[in-house]
């Protein structure tokens, strides 16, 4: 780039009009953690021990199994999408860009599918207490 | 200003330590006992004499108050930001109170939990 007329040295590089569905996104999954953590936050703490046979007996249950993944995806999509832009902000070379970016979606997608199979092998009672 | 970056701070800091204990708690308990042993003993309660691990554990707490607190942060700025998403609170002294609000705010909630934990450790 650098040489060629103003709408050459643009066209093509301007906005992937991605903003508002990446926006709105952020918001739906924020008004799903407002929900799911404290909710996570509370039961935790209301249970009487952490040790293995009680967080097996706990997180096994439908009606905590359901919700702990949901809050998996709401959650790890939410800083998905955060720290997206955290890094599009202060990572100015674009191939560091990139590749700070490339990292993160393994991040968030490798640890969201770690968390979610550890919960439903728990819930589908593979795990002798 | 100050909550806008505190907001980017606390979210980073949850995203990157926060979730790492919650995969690292989820897949212990799903790899059985043993492995749940071992995260007991490094992020709750040390086992008798095993003075490295305890380190761990002071060092967890100190985790677990700070994600405390950074999840309170940026919980009330993220609803401050709804406010805003709406067009409301712009006006510059009352955007400015809210702001701070939202620091002693979850200042004074994290200190009545860790509290409260404390309180509780301390009874046993």
């Amino acid at each position: 780039m650098g040489s060629g007329t103003g709408i050459g040295r643009v066209r093509g590089l301007g906005s992937a009009k991605h903003g508002s569905i990446h926006w709105w996104r952020q918001r739906v999954t924020a008004v799903g953690n407002l929900l799911l953590v404290p909710w996570f936050l509370v039961s935790l703490f209301r249970l009487p021990k952490l040790d293995h046979a009680t967080v097996v007996q706990w997180v096994g249950s439908p009606l905590v199994a359901v919700p702990l993944i949901l809050l998996t995806i709401s959650v790890f999509y939410h800083f998905r999408l955060g720290l997206q832009v955290v890094l599009e902000d202060y990572v100015h070379e674009e191939g560091s860009k990139v590749f700070c970016i490339l990292l993160l979606n393994f991040y968030a997608i490798g640890g969201a599918a770690l968390a979610i199979f550890s919960i439903l092998k728990i819930a589908f009672g593979g795990v002798p207490a | 200003m100050a909550v806008s970056i505190l907001h980017r701070a606390t979210g980073t800091g949850m995203a990157t330590l926060g979730a790492l204990v919650f995969i690292w708690w989820l897949a212990a308990a799903a790899s059985g006992p043993d492995a749940y042993a071992t995260f007991y003993n490094y992020v709750v309660a040390a086992n008798e004499g095993d003075s490295g691990a305890f380190a761990v554990n002071v060092l967890m707490k100190l985790v677990g108050v700070g994600l405390t607190w950074a999840f309170f942060q940026h919980l009330f700025s993220g609803l401050r930001h709804f406010v805003l998403d709406i067009g409301a609170g712009y006006d510059l002294k009352v955007n400015k109170t809210v702001a701070i609000l939202t620091m002693a705010g979850a200042l004074l909630v994290t200190l009545a939990i860790w509290g409260t934990i404390f309180a509780k450790m301390g009874a046993h």
